[in-house]
């Protein structure tokens, strides 16, 4: 006996490595479809159809293919997916995980759900009705998702007389619809799911169709490959002290580690060596573990990480910033509003964000999109957000693992987002101190001394606001008040540093923000002297003056050169705006890229109001009330 | 390119790991079944040997004597923090239940008892989609009312590995770091793992327990498989789904759907 065991054919076995989700809008056929799939395919158990028969002879109905799917009692008495269900499906090729989502709009963050652990997509559209609102929806959230291969199924064929000409009319308006999205239909097939048109066998009823069934489509799909050629990320997920040995355990999202790497943990921008690759069960521990293995390692050195840090290796980090935007499904059942604090959940880290501005609605039916004041149920949008603590995170193009996210409000997930950089920089670089072996001067001559010379104290008056607002006037002009009064006092603007010490910079985000870096240290360097330095720059992120403001202390004096962007516009004194307006400058504030208006400045000066003498008594005014000696200050 | 199993197997330890990490106090449900036998063996790997929160048995006492011999035997080599939960009789459950799903509610009442009496937040469990039609529409992290009650209607969304871990007071969370399985899944990788086995699983005299559940409720079927390699190999050429022994799920169309909407697992 023990022979002819050995002998025996191994066991046919075919990884279910597909997972395909099926989309559309409600009545649509998706459950039909699936239902008649499985049968035709031979992927249901025995039993089964008869228990349906049964169920729905019970209902005095024809038999009903989509009770396959629709498992509970309200989803078979009232004739709707309510939740997700999965099920296997055997094709000639392999054993396929179905998702079935639900079509109604209440469901959808369900559909969601289905979606985003998907390969691949149908999406079922009733060639009577053609494409319907959520046909619309459901294929914007796919591509929002990151969803690329994607089959259309035109079902109800019968329906129609399976009329070529109506098929067309169809599968014209469903492709350029995905056109308009950005994404190609892997094929477009006429089918009826009832009667098991071209679903795994070639309909007789529709000769004029010469494309592949849906079965033949659905073996063309690939899984979604292990992402090993992307760069290391690994999110720290805990840190395990069971015994002598500190574990860091996570899963590979991207990229391979071997034993003896240099990692590089984000945001604390730290660097150890890989010591062991830890390893319990049956055969050798590893020394190289690629993407979609979990993993746990010993360094060399006793690092402190925790959960939500993520290792990388050093020459490709992930982008550090408190600041991004994202594109929202929103499915929160109130609506978001600026201003609003919630939590997000990124890999493994968790921070509290605000939302600084909703920057864009789109409207899914039509893609059009614009301004809103808030976001409602089951809509899509763009926002800024931000966090207090730094975070690591990539582009969603650049690394699909670390650049998506979601957010929760109290106990429930209300948003599913993607990241992108769009006019941020970085904040890695300017965070990193590159010259380890300088010490500061201890000066022998203190602040006060130089104060009680100079009559008042030293200091950095940040002037920020858009072009156009009056920025460099009112420098100019404050400037020869001050010397006027006797202060010492100089401006640092954009002519006189972008020709000598920031010759080297350009005018991207990242340069931007080393531009602005580089003003605040020779700022806070001459307010140490002694001196009144007024700066007139742009500098649109919060997170460069705050920067300043660690560097400068308590010298550092903000105030906002206030005006709306309509009013500087129409003074544009250098013609920019204009250019931005035509697309002459790619990343021109306040047009195409954003400028972030400081939270609680010392001083705000309007001058869409007010005209320039007022407004600059209001800075004389400030400035002898907080920069000048009292008589009291000098006795 | 991962195996399959490889992949199945990466995917659980994530899940065990974001409840350990999330959740707390966490327990695990163990049946003395394959599938929860396979998920103590996943615990071990993703804890490096040991399972660090306790693992709960729901006993009826109705178990075949070889699911006790072989709970006693593991829970001493594996060094397990073992909790046996009685449940109550048969008498104080819902009395218009049919009868096997009256035999098989008292699980879900002792179950009740042990989360109150330990007030465990998170219990992982080795339900699997493939078993039944509701549990494929369970979620990997399933919110439970502090009545144990499933609410299908509002489950929430599971985006990417982001589940949900904040509850309000009163409710706990069922983790299924099994879901995506198959039987045969299962069995592969209890091969491959060499995981120790219930020995009714395997044929003698003609019968052997496909899925293992009180002696009252569950069949043998009839099988000549004796070894692993056998039981695949069955279980390839197969059309008859894996709880056809199971009584309860085949007394009323809704039966299993109203046990689990109340709690059952």
């Amino acid at each position: 006996m023990a022979d002819t065991i050995e002998q025996a054919q191994p066991p046919r076995f075919r990884p279910a490595d597909l997972r395909l989700v099926v989309v559309g809008h409600v009545d649509h056929g998706k459950s039909t479809l699936i239902g008649r799939l499985l049968h035709d395919t031979d992927s249901l158990p025995d039993g089964k159809l008869e228990e349906l028969k049964a169920v729905s002879e019970k209902r005095g109905m024809p038999l009903e293919w989509s009770f396959v799917l629709d498992a509970l009692q309200a989803e078979r008495d009232q004739a709707v997916t309510i939740d997700i269900t999965q099920i296997w499906l055997r094709t000639p090729r392999r054993d396929c995980v179905i998702i079935d989502a639900p079509g109604h709009r209440e469901f959808l963050r369900n559909m969601v759900s289905g979606a985003a652990s998907a390969d691949a997509a149908v999406l079922v559209v009733d060639a009577s009705e053609g494409m319907r609102e959520q046909s619309r929806r459901h294929a914007y959230l796919l591509n929002l998702l990151g969803l690329r291969q994607v089959v259309v199924a035109v079902n109800k064929m019968d329906l129609v007389g399976h009329d070529a000409a109506r098929f067309d009319e169809v599968r014209r308006s469903v492709e350029d619809f995905l056109r308009d999205l950005g994404l190609r239909a892997s094929a477009v097939v006429p089918v009826s799911a009832r009667h098991g048109e071209n679903l795994a066998t070639r309909a007789a009823e529709m000769p004029w169709y010469e494309g592949p069934t849906l079965l033949e489509m659905l073996d063309r799909f690939e899984p979604s490959a292990a992402p090993v050629d992307r760069p290391l990320r690994l999110p720290i997920q805990d840190v395990y002290k069971f015994d002598h040995r500190r574990i860091l355990v996570g899963r590979v999202e991207t990229g391979v580690l071997r034993v003896g790497d240099q990692l590089l943990f984000s945001p604390a921008n730290r660097t150890a060596r890989i010591a062991t690759i830890e390893h319990w069960g049956p055969g050798e521990a590893p020394v190289e573990v690629r993407a979609g293995r979990t993993v746990g390692i010993t360094l060399d050195e006793p690092l402190f990480v925790e959960r939500g840090d993520v290792a990388s290796h050093a020459d490709h980090a992930p982008v550090l910033t408190n600041v991004f935007r994202a594109s929202l499904f929103w499915i929160g059942r109130k609506p978001l509003l600026p201003g609003q604090t919630l939590m997000l959940k990124l890999g493994t880290d968790r921070a509290a964000v605000t939302v600084q501005s909703i920057d864009r609605v789109i409207d899914t039916q039509t893609l059009g999109g614009g301004d809103a004041v808030q976001v409602r149920t089951n809509e899509v949008c763009e926002v800024t957000l931000r966090s207090r603590e730094m975070l690591a995170l990539d582009e969603h193009s650049a690394n699909p693992a670390t650049g998506r996210c979601v957010l929760v409000d109290g106990f429930d997930t209300v948003a599913a987002g993607v990241v992108n950089m769009r006019g941020y920089p970085d904040q890695r670089q300017l965070l990193t101190v590159k010259s380890t072996n300088i010490q500061e001067v201890d000066h022998l001559l203190n602040a006060t001394a130089r104060a009680w010379r100079n009559g008042h104290h030293g200091a950095v008056i940040w002037f920020t606001g858009l072009s156009g607002a009056g920025k460099s006037t009112l420098a100019m002009r404050a400037e020869q008040r001050l010397f006027q009064r006797g202060f010492q006092t100089y401006v640092l603007d954009g002519d006189n540093v972008r020709h000598g010490l920031n010759s080297d910079l350009g005018f991207a985000p990242a340069d931007r923000a080393e531009n602005i870096r580089r003003v605040g240290e020779v700022a806070s360097l001459f307010a140490n002297a002694g001196l009144i330095v007024i700066t007139s720059f742009i500098s649109p992120y919060r997170a460069d003056r705050e920067r300043v403001r660690k560097a400068a202390g308590s010298a550092f004096h903000e105030i906002y050169i206030k005006a709306d962007l309509s009013v500087c516009e129409k003074r544009d004194p250098k013609g920019l705006y204009r250019k931005a307006r035509a697309g002459e400058i790619p990343e021109f504030t306040g047009i195409s890229a954003p400028y972030e208006p400081p939270e609680t400045p010392e001083l705000v000066v309007d001058t869409s109001r007010r005209s320039v003498e007022e407004c600059l008594e209001e800075i004389m005014e400030y400035v002898e009330a907080h920069i000048a000696l009292r008589t009291s200050d000098v006795a | 390119m991962p195996s399959h199993l490889d992949q199945l197997e990466a995917r659980s330890i994530y899940i065990l790991r974001e409840a350990f990490a999330c959740i707390e106090p966490l327990g695990m449900l163990w049946s003395i079944g394959k599938d929860s036998n396979a998920l103590l063996w996943l615990a071990r790997k993703a804890f490096f040997g040991r399972v660090p929160f306790p693992v709960i048995q729901l006993d009826t006492g109705m178990e075949l004597p070889e699911v006790y011999e072989f709970r006693d035997l593991i829970a001493r080599d594996w060094n397990l923090d073992l909790v046996i939960e009685q449940c109550p009789p048969e008498e104080e459950m819902d009395p218009t239940l049919p009868p096997a799903s009256r035999s098989a509610a008292r699980k879900t009442a002792g179950l009740k008892n042990v989360t109150d009496r330990l007030g465990f937040r998170g219990l992982i469990a080795g339900i699997r989609r493939d078993e039944q039609a509701t549990r494929a529409k369970e979620r990997v992290f399933s919110p439970r009312s502090s009545d144990n009650a499933w609410d299908v209607r509002e489950q929430p969304p599971e985006l990417w590995d982001q589940y949900k871990t904040e509850f309000p007071d009163g409710t706990h969370v069922r983790i299924h770091p099994l879901l995506h399985w198959t039987e045969l899944d299962i069995w592969r990788y209890s091969k491959r793992e060499d995981i120790p086995i219930v020995p009714l699983y395997f044929a003698r005299e003609g019968k052997r327990y496909r899925s293992l559940g009180e002696k009252n409720i569950t069949l043998p079927i009839d099988s000549t498989a004796s070894t692993i390699d056998e039981i695949i190999a069955e279980l390839s050429e197969t059309r008859t789904s894996e709880r056809a022994g199971r009584t309860m799920d085949h007394e009323a169309e809704d039966a299993f759907e109203r046990l689990r909407s109340s709690g059952y697992l």
